[in-house]
């Protein structure tokens, strides 16, 4: 009967092992696969004229490989995004966390929930026919296609994450906090800024850099509605290009093995590059609010 | 887009019955954009005169189709540009010969908001605006307004063709050009900006947008994209459309091929806003 037993443990931590292994495995093999793909660019490219060069002509004689301009087109797209979805989730996880009644806290947290599911086709669809002509009329801009319908969008794209994890932070602080600071003669906003707010400080860092992560990833909303001309960008209401839709939208027709094929591998070394670092952030700040 | 979801999902209810049906013969076709509708139109009707055999297509691009007629994923490849010499020696490498077809011709119409007052500009305008030489109306005869230029993504055949036979002299679209991700993007956005102008196959036409004639140069008149100034080749911009094959079409797919160039096939060229190649 033991050796069954043992036969069976060893089986099932073999199985858990290599299923806790896959995703890693995964991530390894993807960003091998990347660099291998991607580095072949620089046979005949600098690595300064790829990132630093100002000209994305990847088709043209000779080809401009210049990823400056969609460089600054995604962090433009990511901090409008930032600047729209950090207050609105924030305000709203705190309501969520301390102030609704539990009827409204239910309704809301799977409202938000909701938001999340919606596909992202469909939000750059809803963008396209509202808001890109209401941008175009509101601020007298000769077209709505521009950096700031992309925030927009994606605000909401980033606001279930930002908000389920932040309340998910604002619910773990301790009672006694709150107790405490009620019994010194707080009222409710005083408790939840100076003391609650503080406490939960790094999951909310946590969550925002986790929103942000979604944000510079996503493609499909983004490729719709943000007119992707790949200029220096210069204002939120001009359009830009972004470094992932420039990968969706040029990968079907590129000849494969040529330069332009390489550098669209390169565009996804820099995009793993920065999404990692935005997720190692928000690991460092979950961690720290563990210890 | 819309459109090309409903491609799409069509496509997919098409081959779900397929995969149940007994092993009959199958074609795969993939590749450009542009030409999906038409493709899908000659697939349908080739379909019901000959149930036993089972057509795919699939979009993604004249480069998507051409990569997949050489790993020999696809058994015909649509494609609206020439296969490139680098294509061609990889397909060659890899022991795939393929064999070129020109179809049918798409006219590509420029087109501008029904209000907009320009009623015509020869090519060197439209490569000044397309180069962004030109950037207000006030310049070819319109409203004192920045022109918003909207151009196909690169990964469009029509992209392509624009950039080599418009903007051939000064050789770069505007790098402050909008890029958009399809034609029915463009054909949304021109509808609703009057200053916007943009290209893509006759076929998207409607009456939310007006297409602008054209004149080869300031002493010829100008010509408006149909199918007969097309044909005539009095219109400046129009373009062969191509299918590849992987080596001489034989069994299903000669006659998938026959039935393209047949008359019923040609009809349906002119039927998707095409233009045919025989009469």
């Amino acid at each position: 009967m033991p050796v069954r037993y043992k036969l069976k443990e060893f089986l099932f931590e073999t199985i858990i092992r290599a299923s806790g292994l896959a995703s890693i495995i995964a991530v390894g093999l993807i960003f091998f696969f990347l660099l291998k793909e991607g580095t072949l660019l620089f046979q005949t490219q600098t690595l300064g004229d790829f990132l630093l060069g100002k000209k994305w002509y990847p088709i043209s004689e000779p080809p401009g490989f210049g990823i400056l301009p969609l460089i600054l087109g995604s962090l433009l797209v990511t901090l409008g995004a930032a600047i729209i979805s950090i207050p609105l989730g924030i305000a709203c996880a705190v309501y969520i966390a301390e102030v609704a009644p539990p009827r409204i806290k239910e309704i809301l947290k799977s409202g938000v929930e909701l938001l999340a599911a919606i596909p992202s086709v469909v939000l750059g669809f809803i963008g396209i026919v509202t808001v890109v002509p209401w941008i175009k009329s509101t601020f007298d801009v000769p077209t709505g296609l521009t950096a700031f319908a992309g925030s927009f969008i994606l605000a909401f794209m980033a606001m279930p994450t930002v908000v389920s994890i932040a309340e998910d932070a604002l619910h773990s602080v301790p009672k006694i906090y709150k107790e405490g600071a009620y019994a010194l003669g707080a009222t409710q906003w005083q408790t939840i800024y100076r003391v609650v707010l503080p406490a939960a400080a790094s999951g909310i860092v946590a969550a925002v850099m986790l929103g942000i992560g979604r944000v510079v990833g996503e493609t499909m909303a983004v490729m719709m509605v943000t007119g992707n001309s790949a200029s220096m960008p210069k204002g939120i209401f001009y359009p830009v290009r972004t470094l992932t839709a420039t990968v969706a939208a040029e990968m079907g027709e590129t000849v494969q093995g040529s330069d332009h094929y390489f550098s669209l591998f390169a565009i996804g070394i820099v995009l793993f590059v920065i999404t990692f670092a935005v997720n190692m952030t928000a690991d460092v700040f979950i961690h720290r609010r563990r210890k | 887009m819309t459109k090309k979801i409903i491609v799409i999902i069509i496509g997919i209810l098409l081959v779900a019955p397929a995969v149940f049906a007994k092993d009959d013969a199958s074609i795969q076709v993939k590749g450009s954009d542009t030409m999906v509708n038409l493709s899908q139109a000659w697939a349908e009707e080739f379909m019901k005169k000959n149930p036993e055999v089972f057509i795919a297509i699939t979009g993604g691009g004249s480069g998507t189709g051409i990569a997949a007629l050489i790993n020999g994923t696809c058994d015909m490849a649509n494609s609206s540009r020439q296969i490139k010499d680098k294509e061609r020696a990889l397909a060659e490498k890899k022991g795939v010969h393929a064999v070129e077809f020109k179809p049918a011709i798409d006219g590509i119409a420029v087109v501008a908001h029904p209000k907009n007052p320009v009623s015509q500009l020869t090519m060197d305008e439209l490569a000044g605006i397309f180069a962004g030489k030109i950037r207000n109306w006030k310049e070819v005869g319109g409203k004192d307004e920045k022109i918003v230029v909207l151009s196909r993504e690169v990964n469009s055949g029509t992209h392509v063709y624009f950039k080599e036979h418009v903007l051939a002299g000064t050789g770069e679209f505007s790098p402050e050009a909008l890029l958009l991700p399809s034609s029915q993007a463009i054909a949304d956005e021109v509808s609703q900006n009057e200053a916007a102008i943009g290209y893509y196959g006759m076929g998207y036409l409607s009456s939310a947008q007006k297409a602008v004639p054209l004149a080869k140069d300031e002493h010829s008149p100008a010509v408006a994209p149909t199918t007969d100034r097309v044909i005539a080749g009095d219109y400046p911009i129009s373009r062969p459309l191509y299918v590849y094959t992987k080596g001489e079409p034989q069994g299903a797919v000669k006659a998938f091929m026959d039935f393209i160039f047949s008359k019923e096939g040609q009809e349906i060229v002119s039927k998707t806003d095409f233009v045919p190649v025989a009469a």
